[in-house]
């Protein structure tokens, strides 16, 4: 059995190229990367509703764009940014990082992993691709009923958003098992859980964050999508239905969500930082505990959103002290980070001031947070500008300040090449400039009362000049990120390949090749404590000789496969016929694709 | 020897000094004007909209909570950054830049950096459980009563204990305590006085409920904040205070039937003609021009003499309500009045009998 497997999937020590191999791989570092291609053209995308957005309120009474239109720009521009930039950039180096830094060859089941991977595509796309029909969804990214609800949209916009979001939760939940095992079953041998690096430790709690998460919001969106297919009333008032309803559950997924977006980047940093300041992570076991007690009270602090909803004293007082107690735990993540870089030697390359400015930029956004924590308080900031301010300081100062370090960071390995230091640091300081002209402003507007989700405002109100700035802000930020894009372009025409361990990193994944062979690691390594590479050098006296690839000969690796697109394919069809009404002959043709899908899948030899 | 990889040229951190070098000799003033600027900008008196300077209680309340919890928000932030700066400074790799310490942890500093953030937290946990508290209670029976009602894109006003119902233009006296009990007709949204209460929002077949006791007179901006779809952008309103006196005048003046034109030959004849437009239009099967009675569209009696109409969008000129009538949808798409294809002329007299309605 063992010999016709490998007869059938002979380890090649070089990848196969062409679109075809790309369609059906199941190796879990180009489906990281394909994660990481598709999430940063959505997040561009994104960008560039943001700077429409921009654009529109830099003066008082402007139309460059229709309330209708910037209905659908804000709430495209939350959805992507959420769903299919940060996560998806997340899942990226869950994908190429996870196996690679505990010493594994691929995750547990490479072609479910496949299979994730096109289910996100095919639920970007639906969201998207709903622009070509003029009817992008226009309620928001937290969809709240009974504004969504038929009735008040009758339009197919509100079906693309819950449609593609229900997507988009079957890709996030069958990925979230498939590393939930990985890093459980796949750990090098001798890895003990608390050897494991600090991200993926991180990625752990992520993983049952999303596990527990996003049946929540799947519940929510068939509930809402069967009230506007099928004229049910969960969440309709005149049917005994309740939108107060779509809010809990909303936001019993929303604001572990928000953990979802920032706990990799917890993970990112932790790695960074100890390897650029050239000494151990410093509280370990405290890093792993508090991030593990975030998550755990994130479940807990939900209905901080809904303040102003009116929910009665001791609701109040519960969820404000509860989303109090959080910031314990994140106050200890940030003074374990300054006690990391604490006597350090601190080399301040790329990635090390992408992850600095990820704390000085989080620092904030966790101040402001504790701020509306207080319900009275937050009655005056909630829905204005204040709250946009907070939650671009945690999830762009620091999600995307924290993604970015790691591209930086890992890109050596992922690509084989150097990005250039100094295009690096050029792209960091336009980003912190345009990150804090962009989003500081908002604190103040919001405080004098400017309002979300507004298309336009009044002269009267005297907010121009504020959004003036921020607009100014905006354009830095797509300068920082042209310049990467230049960097990416310039660097990948450089013959100049980058070596193992550019780095002197402390975790396996810098002791094989950049690009790592297909199957990582010639010889699985034996672990004895953290930093595993590290240790592996100070045996060694200091350094290790450049790891060569090998013709990995006799190294059983699993086959390519279409089948998980065709399963994927299925999944998008049989409820894409949803949009716009219910299509039964959609939802059959998907039945028939998934179901053929599913079983050539089972009866499939998996190599 | 672990970390000793390649040593790299020594790396600046700012690398400010060429720029310096090649700014024009003006370039410094600019520090303080920029200064001045930002002043300017964050002063809340130059916000109509503000909640930094609170005019009622409950918004008291709030701004109190929000200068505590601001407080030590700017102390650890002034710590905890300057801790952050110090040590990029301090650690930064030079030359002659010791190795690294390789320390994994000390359970001391972390017991003691994980109790004081939950000190602070308890300074700023204890008032505002006590607020939370304070402001859930209900005012007395004496309070002015008002039901507010939000609609796709407006508000309704209607105060029960006078039997009066108006729209886009929200009038409490001063120095007595106002309880709105509100609701929606359609979809949620959330009424907010910014500088005189929090936001409460509004839910179909429920009534939420709100309080606050203004302290000074005036004519407050204030808006819809929770996203209601497409004119969500355009739902505004206003808040005018009165004295308690000119209140209960314009309470009683404002209670009587409108004014019927067309059996008082000394009116303006263009006023007359705008009151038999008004009706040949159909103007009145959605809006109302008695004090009392709520129709599908906002109650106009009197609306001549609001400050704003549309929703509060647009300044009450004979010019901008000549505009909205012209085309409605061109102001505010979506909304429910049409485009009545009204002419010059009609326009004209249709503004005359507005107007007149005050």
């Amino acid at each position: 059995m063992a010999t016709t497997a490998m007869e059938r999937a002979p380890a090649h020590a070089e990848a196969p190229t062409g679109l075809w191999s790309w369609i059906t791989t199941v190796d879990h570092k180009r489906i990281g990367i394909l994660y990481g291609a598709s999430a940063f053209i959505f997040f561009l995308l994104g960008g560039i509703e943001a700077l429409i957005i921009r654009l529109q309120l830099a003066g008082p009474n402007k139309t460059l764009v229709s309330a209708e239109t910037y209905n659908q720009l804000f709430t495209m521009h939350g959805t992507t940014m959420i769903f299919l930039a940060v996560m998806p950039l997340s899942a990226m180096y869950f994908n190429y990082m996870i196996p690679l830094q505990i010493g594994a060859r691929d995750v547990a089941f490479p072609r479910l992993n496949a299979f994730s991977y096109w289910v996100f595509l095919a639920g970007g796309l639906i969201l998207n691709v709903s622009w070509l029909f003029n009817a992008a969804p226009d309620g928001g990214w937290f969809g709240y009923a009974n504004l969504t609800t038929r009735q008040f949209s009758p339009g197919p916009n509100i079906d693309y958003w819950t449609v593609g979001l229900q997507i988009l939760g079957i890709a996030s939940l069958a990925a979230a098992v498939n590393f939930f095992v990985t890093i459980i079953n796949l750990r090098a041998p001798g890895m003990k859980m608390m050897h494991m690096p600090m991200f993926v430790w991180m990625s752990l709690v992520t993983q049952v964050l999303l596990l527990l998460a996003f049946p929540i919001i799947t519940v929510a969106l068939v509930l809402l999508m069967i009230d506007r297919t099928f004229g049910t009333h969960f969440f309709v008032p005149s049917g005994g239905g309740d939108p107060v309803l779509w809010q809990h559950l909303f936001w019993l997924f929303g604001h572990p969500e928000v953990y979802i977006l920032i706990l990799p980047s917890f993970g990112i940093v932790s790695e960074i930082l100890p390897v650029f300041s050239r000494k151990p992570l410093f509280g370990y076991a405290a890093m792993v505990f508090s991030g593990a007690f975030i998550a755990f009270v994130g479940f807990g602090v939900w209905a901080h959103h809904m303040f102003a909803t009116g929910m009665g004293p001791f609701a109040d007082a519960f969820f404000s002290v509860a989303t109090m107690v959080i910031a314990i735990p994140t106050g200890v993540k940030i003074f374990n980070w300054l006690g990391t870089i604490w006597g350090g030697r601190l080399e301040l390359k790329s990635p090390m001031l992408f992850a600095l400015g990820f704390i000085a930029m989080f620092i904030m956004g966790g101040l402001s947070g504790v701020m509306h924590a207080s319900p009275t308080s937050d009655l005056q900031q909630t829905d204005t500008y204040f709250i946009v301010a907070h939650f671009h300081y945690v999830l762009f100062g620091g999600s995307i300040f924290a993604l970015t370090g790691g591209a930086y960071y890992w890109w050596p390995k992922m690509s084989g090449k150097m990005l250039d230091e100094g295009l690096g640091k050029l792209h960091f300081w336009l980003m912190l400039i345009g990150f804090n002209l962009t989003f500081f402003p908002m604190h103040i507007l919001g405080l004098n009362g400017m309002p979300r989700r507004v298309y336009t405002y009044t002269s009267e109100s005297n907010f121009a000049l504020l959004n003036q700035l921020e607009t100014v802000g905006a354009f830095f930020l797509m300068a920082a990120f042209l310049v990467f894009l230049w960097n990416i372009y310039k660097t990948s025409r450089s013959k100049v390949t980058a070596p193992a361990d550019p780095w002197n990193g402390a975790t396996l994944e810098w002791s094989i090749p950049s690009p790592p062979q297909v199957f990582n690691f010639p010889k699985l390594p034996q672990v004895h404590g953290r930093d595993a590479l590290w240790d592996m050098k100070r045996e060694r006296d200091g350094s290790l000789p450049e790891p060569q690839r090998v013709d990995g000969k006799g190294i059983h690796m699993p086959n390519p496969s279409f089948r998980p697109v065709i399963a994927g394919l299925g999944v998008a069809i049989t409820l894409g016929g949803f949009i716009g009404g219910s299509h039964l002959w959609v939802h059959l043709a998907g039945l028939a694709v998934l179901f053929y899908g599913v079983f050539s899948w089972v009866f499939e030899p998996a190599g | 020897m672990p970390f000793c990889g390649p040593r790299t040229d020594r790396t600046r951190i700012l690398m400010l000094q060429p720029i310096a070098r090649r700014l024009p000799p003006w370039a410094p003033a600019l520090i303080p004007a920029a200064t001045a600027l930002l002043i300017v900008a964050c002063s809340p008196s130059q916000y109509p909209q503000t909640t930094l300077l609170p005019r009622a209680d409950f918004a008291r309340e709030a701004d109190h909570l929000l200068r505590t919890t601001l407080l030590w928000a700017a102390i650890v932030f002034v710590l905890v950054e300057g801790a952050l700066l110090l040590a990029v400074w301090k650690f930064r790799n030079r030359p002659d830049s010791p190795e690294a310490v390789q320390t994994h942890g000390n359970t001391t500093l972390e017991i003691v950096w994980t109790i004081i953030p939950a000190f602070i937290l308890a300074m700023i946990a204890v008032p505002t459980v006590r607020t939370i508290f304070r402001t859930a209670t209900k005012p007395g029976a004496d309070a002015l009563q008002v039901e507010v009602i939000g609609h796709q894109w407006w508000w309704e006003f209607r105060y029960p204990q006078l039997g009066i119902t108006t729209a886009g233009e929200l009038k409490v006296p001063v120095g007595r305590t106002v309880t709105l009990e509100m609701t929606t007709a359609d979809v949620l949204h959330s009424f907010w006085v910014p500088q005189f209460a929090g936001k409460r929002d509004v839910f179909p077949n429920r009534y939420n409920n709100l309080w606050f006791k203004a302290e000074v007179t005036g004519n407050f901006p204030a808006q819809c904040v929770e996203f209601c779809g497409q004119q969500h952008g355009r739902m505004a309103y206003r808040i005018v205070a009165l004295e308690g006196a000119e209140f209960d005048t314009w309470a009683q003046s404002f209670n009587t039937p409108p004014k019927d034109f067309s059996a008082d030959s000394t009116a303006d004849p263009l006023v007359r003609q705008g009151q038999t437009l008004f009706t040949a239009k159909g103007c009145g099967g959605c809006h109302s021009m008695y004090p009392a009675l709520p129709l599908v569209g906002p109650n106009l009696h009197h609306v001549g003499s609001r400050s704003f109409v549309a929703a509060g969008t647009l300044q009450n000129t004979d010019e901008n309500l000549a505009k909205w009538l012209r085309d409605p949808q061109a102001w505010k798409r979506g909304v429910l009045m049409p485009n009545l294809g009204l002419k010059d002329d009609e326009i004209q007299a249709l503004v005359a009998y507005l107007r007149a309605n005050q």
